[in-house]
């Protein structure tokens, strides 16, 4: 019994600041968190540590210049932000793309989309202290960067592909690669949920571990497999389809509670429509008669192949024009949409007609969803915490913009 | 799919609120409406809370720029009803040199963070909003980046210059 002496000392909590460097944040964010023990009470994002101002660059630079600031925002699914640009100049401009195209750039999207969700889920793993997988499942990625790199020429920060089409066709190596890859990665795919989907720690760990509710994540803004999650089948390949893909039969997974390990299987099970996704492609590219077209018939956009530009005067002065800003850009203001690794990833362009966009707005998924993260890991442990940042997907290129 | 489009918005917006409608026009597929400053805060509110719009979900919103207009400043937001796949825009103006709107922070948690950034970047004031401070450029900024005669690199470059190419 304490005696009327007693002080009882008036609870002190512990400041800790985690990042913005630290290894388990996978990026650069800061959270200073107010803690009681291990349990956090409170947590202050500051994020803005990789700003670079795309939007103002944006201003100054001619579409086709565009593309590469795009690379970097989710840097983990660059192509399919270098598409959903391409797509919102064409939609702006009214072009029409061949269907070839169209379903060469689905097999490109939905690769990207499992190189991005490789790494989301086998980091997961790692942070829940799972390595092995993470390892063994990280050379598929090296695999679809090599058939990347055959498309393109680049790894990471690709600039796949043009306004109008594609820069070039798909070469035998890269459909010799592709094949292979198609072949040989629902194995190893399998190996990884093997080690994880069932496995009784990993369960544990991100089960009931931060979860969110549909109504919240709503009013989050939260979109993408995140939202998928917590039982909303929101797709935008499914509600606004784009570059046909209301042609393909794939599924909406979605989870039921929000949580981490909900997070994980819908991205896991989105690998697997991704995968059926390309095949569907694939044989719809062989059904198809037009087996060369790369690109639409838009000369003020599409640059001329280089054997034109220096033999004939019609390449050369639209090359010149192309390079310098000289064709004609309709005036307009459009906004495209696509799903991107994480979630809808939106362009805002406002065209006066200039050489430059007026305004350009990227609508950022994480940039969005992240200020969840505070209320989502309050009064939970640290180590969920550091589970919950890692299966949120946030990419900090993407957050910062 | 209900009888939601863009008419049946239209009408129910300028029944509602008359004259605070200043334009509805569609751009590419796109409804955009453009409302006066005192009543967009309502207007959006209404958008939410009709049983048939319904438009839930805030998709995103920036600030915009027009130095040669009268209203010189505005906001764009874009809302989204999902399970009839309806998407509307609404912009809104001002003439102020520093402009206030109303926060939609009430309405959506998600417009924090979104409100910040328009702070940051056009140092637009949003009234109710519980933490506006900058959020991806440092403190001691000076000036407001994304406002159209902000220099994005050394004003004396020529070779980007317009009337290089005839302008």
């Amino acid at each position: 019994m304490p005696d009327s002496n007693t002080i009882i000392p008036a609870k002190e909590y512990t400041t800790l600041n985690l990042g913005p460097t630290h290894p388990a944040t996978h990026g650069i964010f800061q959270n200073v968190l107010k803690m009681d023990g291990e349990i956090i009470i409170e947590a202050e994002p500051t994020i803005g540590y990789i700003h670079r101002s795309f939007e103002k660059l944006a201003e100054r630079r001619p579409f086709y210049q565009i593309t590469p600031i795009t690379d970097r925002l989710n840097y983990c699914s660059s192509p399919i932000n270098n598409m959903g640009w391409h797509m919102t100049v064409e939609k702006l401009a009214g072009i029409e793309i061949p269907k070839r195209v169209q379903y060469l750039r689905v097999i490109i999207m939905e690769l990207s989309r499992i190189s991005d969700h490789i790494i989301c889920n086998s980091v997961i793993g790692v942070d829940s202290g799972a390595m092995t997988g993470f390892l063994y499942i990280f050379q598929w990625r090296e695999k679809i960067y090599e058939i990347f790199e055959e498309l393109c020429g680049a790894r990471l920060t690709t600039n796949i592909g043009r306004i109008g089409g594609l820069e070039r066709d798909f070469s035998p190596v890269a459909w010799q690669k592709l094949n292979d890859f198609l072949a040989d990665f629902p194995a190893g795919l399998k190996e990884f949920d093997d080690l994880l989907v069932r496995n009784r720690i990993f369960m544990d760990r991100t089960i009931k571990c931060c979860p969110i509710s549909a109504e919240m994540a709503l009013d989050y803004g939260f979109t993408g497999p995140n939202l998928r999650a917590a039982g909303v089948d929101y797709d935008v390949r499914v509600i606004n389809p784009y570059s046909s893909y209301d042609e393909f039969e794939f599924e909406v997974p979605i989870g039921t509670n929000g949580d981490t390990y909900d997070r994980f299987m819908v991205r896991d099970e989105e690998m697997w429509q991704s995968l059926s996704i390309i095949r569907q492609a694939i044989a719809k590219l062989d059904r198809l008669e037009d087996k060369t077209s790369i690109h639409a018939d838009v000369p003020e956009f599409y640059l001329p192949p280089k054997e034109d530009v220096y033999n004939t005067m019609e390449g050369l002065i639209w090359h010149f024009k192309i390079v310098m800003g000289e064709t004609t850009i309709p005036k307009g203001e459009v906004y495209h949409c696509v799903e991107g690794g994480n979630g809808e990833l939106g362009f805002y362009l406002v065209s006066d007609g200039g050489r430059t966009p007026y305004r350009l707005h990227f609508r950022r998924p994480c940039f969005i969803y992240y200020q969840a993260y505070q209320e989502m890991v309050k009064g939970s442990m640290l180590s969920d915490a550091i589970l919950t940042m890692s299966s949120m997907n946030v990419i900090a290129g993407e957050l910062d913009a | 799919m209900s009888e939601l489009n863009n008419e049946f918005v239209i009408e129910h917006l300028k029944v509602k609120f008359g004259d605070a409608i200043l334009s509805a026009e569609v751009l590419y597929d796109f409804l955009t409406v453009t409302v006066t400053n005192k009543e967009i805060f309502n207007v959006i509110q209404f958008l939410k809370s009709d049983e048939t719009i319904n438009c839930h979900f805030l998709t995103t919103m920036c600030g915009l720029h027009y130095p040669d207009a009268k209203e010189s400043f505005g906001m764009m937001y874009q809302l989204h009803n999902m399970p009839d796949n309806y998407r509307i825009r609404l912009k809104v103006f001002s003439s102020d040199a520093d402009p206030i709107f109303k926060s939609l922070t009430v309405l959506w948690p998600s417009a924090n963070w979104m409100e910040r950034e328009a702070y940051d970047f056009f140092g637009f004031k949003f009234e109710g909003h519980p933490n506006l401070r900058r959020i991806l450029n440092m403190d001691s900024l000076e000036g407001w980046p994304m406002r159209k005669e902000f220099p994005l690199e050394d004003p004396f470059r020529m070779d980007k210059d317009d009337k290089m190419f005839g302008r």
